[in-house]
């Protein structure tokens, strides 16, 4: 009875959201309580989340997903510059093109699988990567990316006689601006929402019908299912919430630049996912922010605090230690990055989640209840 | 006339890398059944094969420079100059292509260290945990070597004799004045070489033939006694030191960076994908035809007529490849569709 209550949706989201909202106060040890840093949590999060529908999902492993990040991006920016200063327009127009744009990318792409879609994923986010870099430099803006201007016309914005007279204008939601905490809460509250339709996903017919996919096409076929609407549905959804992060990206800093389409940044995403646990709820979460922490400790750090840290040690000893982890830091942080991501694919494949779940059942196991509990568990579902 | 036959040796340049590493990707999938994103970071390792040997040759020593009287002026010279004079200072003009001699053992050992090392655990993984952890080793190696070389390109000079032009436009009867550097020729005849080796190899040696018999069935191969296992480690060995080798090649043509790998990387697992995994002759094919796609795109009258086509062509190319044939230019049935 009461794990059945612990495990209901409105519980869940209760609990999530609670954690999520105090956010500033329980990574105040951390070190991370400061708003950049919770934003990227946020948006990275969501980000993660929506790759995992796909990806955790049905298994398609798309190398393209940051393309819908940046167009998510580029329609966040025209939207301050044509329209508004309000994100909310920006947002949802963000998540409709991106949307678009996946619908097309997704329909052409998952005609092929397996290592083939991956390539063709990765073949149109390098198109939209270079043209944003080349021919659409009107509407891109190029190397230098897109900025807001002084002079935009901000239609809506200059019928309500907002007058802009110097510098520039900030985002804003209905006048609460998009900096600093403000920021992080409205990007806490997609989060929130993004997590919770993952989770009915998740519960769905539909989302079974992805896992069916993913563990078998082949039979699923042959029962005469048409597997391709599924795909190319949770392949939009993943793509919306890819929009959805990159519109946010730019509500709270209005700049749009390529290099958010790169490769490199759909690599990401996917290290993010496998690192937290690819397929689970809160898994690529936990990846997301488990990334972005440790970005934002190793690249800050250099030799004169790695000196400080080691100051315990004898002299002899802290000069080595203290060569060897300067490689990993600072500039070297995708050293780390890299090596943290080989131990986890190597040991745990399941990523964080996976470990998780092996201490739980190791400390259950002390107690003499591991495995039974376990199948008692499994047969409660299943009833 | 002399413009496409710039670009048609440009292309084959271009192709030329992309067939190698292609090759060397097609090779490891082929026998061993991983995809290795790590295979573009080989090819940058042996781009700087070339570089730390320019460097072990050129260790210098601070002497007296006697042309400078009015003080005391000091230059670095070479130890290799002032041991050997004239013979010392020709070494160091070639140090490029010497550099293979080093490359040959030094990727030979890599690719094994890699195979025996990493990738021997993940043969039964899916492909997409050896992307994962491919990706994650290219990572390393490619920080790695930022690490200790900075992030700036390396300068590293083709010898002075090739680093001129040959008359080519002469040579095909075309315009006189139509001239194309020597070591990119070289580079194009050494990619066919090595290409048609190869191939050689495969076909005419029994090793070849016995690799040959365990890519098409593993099970029997090993059952007639033969340790298949070991061979596909060689040939696993094989394909870094091909990489390898168009890297060391590469040198002199792009100054070597710790990123090159990456970005000849995805461009190739491009190729090996449009000429159909798994199959040599395709990747080749793919490689040099892409090649020349993308250096005729980047004609000025043709992105005249489409802006922008230069820099996707490529990608363009692929995806109407896949979406025509589906298992790319020569690819099999069944191979890599779950």
């Amino acid at each position: 009875m009461m794990k059945n209550l612990i495990k209901s949706n409105t519980v869940i989201m209760l609990i999530f959201a609670a954690v999520v909202l105090t956010a500033p106060m329980w990574t105040a040890p951390i070190g991370a309580n400061y708003p950049d840093l919770l934003q990227k949590f946020a948006i990275f999060g969501i980000f993660a989340v929506g790759y995992n529908i796909l990806f955790g999902l049905t298994g398609y492993l798309s190398f393209g997903h940051a393309a819908f990040l940046g167009i998510g991006s580029y329609t966040a920016v025209w939207s301050f510059k044509l329209l508004t200063m309000n994100v909310v327009p920006a947002i949802i127009l963000a998540v409709i093109v991106s949307g678009i744009f996946a619908l097309i990318i997704g329909y052409l792409s998952l005609r092929r699988s397996g290592i083939y879609f991956s390539i063709l994923t990765l073949a149109f986010a390098q198109m939209a990567y270079s043209l944003a870099y080349s021919v659409l430099t009107p509407i891109t803006n190029g190397e230098t990316g897109l900025q807001l201007e002084q002079q935009d016309p901000r239609i809506i914005d200059s019928m309500f006689g907002v007058v802009v007279t110097d510098g520039l204008p900030s985002t804003n939601l209905f006048g609460t601006l998009m900096s600093g905490y403000s920021g992080f809460y409205v990007a806490a509250a997609f989060l929130i929402f993004a997590f919770y339709i993952s989770l009915k996903i998740f519960r769905s017919p539909f989302g079974m019908k992805l896992l069916a996919i993913k563990s078998n096409q082949t039979r699923m076929k042959y029962t005469g299912f048409n597997t391709k609407p599924y795909l190319l549905t949770a392949f939009i959804i993943s793509g919306m919430y890819a929009g959805l992060a990159g519109g946010l990206l730019a509500s709270i800093d209005p700049l749009a630049g390529a290099e958010r389409m790169q490769w490199t940044a759909s690599g990401e995403v996917v290290l993010m996912t496998i690192m937290g646990g690819v397929g689970t709820l809160i898994g690529p979460l936990l990846g997301a922010g488990i990334i972005k922490y440790l970005e934002n400790i190793f690249s800050a750090l250099n030799k004169s605090e790695l000196t400080e840290i080691f100051s315990f040690m004898p002299e002899w000893l802290q000069t080595i230690v203290v060569n060897i982890s300067n490689v990993f830091v600072g500039e070297g942080w995708h050293l780390t990055l890299g090596a943290l991501f080989m131990l986890i694919v190597i040991f745990l494949p399941g990523g964080v989640m996976e470990g998780v779940t092996k201490i739980k059942d190791f400390i259950l196991g002390i107690f003499g209840k591991g495995e039974d509990n376990r199948t008692a568990e499994i047969e409660g579902e299943a009833k | 006339m002399d413009a496409i036959l710039i670009q048609l040796l440009n292309g084959l340049d271009k192709g030329a890398a992309y067939a190698l590493i292609a090759l060397g990707l097609t090779l490891a999938f082929g026998t061993l059944g991983i995809v290795n994103f790590a295979h573009g970071a080989l090819f940058m390792l042996g781009a700087f094969c070339a570089v730390s040997f320019q460097k072990i040759l050129t260790i210098s020593k601070k002497v007296k420079d006697e042309s400078i009287t009015f003080f005391d002026a000091y230059k670095e010279q070479p130890y290799l100059e002032i041991w050997w004079g004239d013979t010392g200072t020709a070494i160091i003009d070639y140090a490029v292509p010497l550099s293979i001699i080093m490359a040959i053992p030094v990727m030979l050992l890599i690719g094994f260290i890699m195979e025996r090392g990493l990738i021997r655990h993940f043969y039964k993984r899916s492909h997409a945990e050896q992307i994962l952890v491919t990706f994650g080793l290219a990572i390393i190696i490619q920080e790695v070597i930022r690490h200790f070389f900075g992030a700036n390109p390396i300068p590293t000079p083709a010898p002075d004799v090739v680093s001129g032009s040959a008359a080519v436009g002469a040579f095909f009867g075309l315009n006189e004045n139509l001239v194309y550097p020597w070591w990119r020729l070289i580079y194009l005849v050494f990619s066919a070489a090595i290409i048609l080796a190869v191939f050689a190899f495969l076909k005419f040696t029994t090793f070849g033939m016995v690799v040959r018999a365990g890519m098409a069935d593993r099970e029997t191969v090993g059952l007639l006694g033969i340790n298949i296992q070991k061979r596909f480690t060689i040939v696993f060995a094989i394909a870094a030191l091909v990489a390898g080798l168009a890297g060391v090649m590469y040198a002199p043509i792009l100054p070597p960076d710790y990123h090159m790998g990456m970005d000849f990387l995805v461009l190739s697992f491009v190729v090996v994908v449009v000429g159909g995994m798994g199959s040599l002759p395709g990747a080749v094919a793919a490689g040099f035809l892409l090649g020349v796609l993308q250096s005729f795109a980047s004609m000025t009258e043709v992105s005249s007529l489409f802006p922008g086509i230069d820099q996707i062509i490529i990608y363009l190319v692929a995806v109407v490849i896949l979406l025509v044939r589906p298992r790319g230019l020569m690819g099999r049935e069944g191979v890599f569709e779950d």
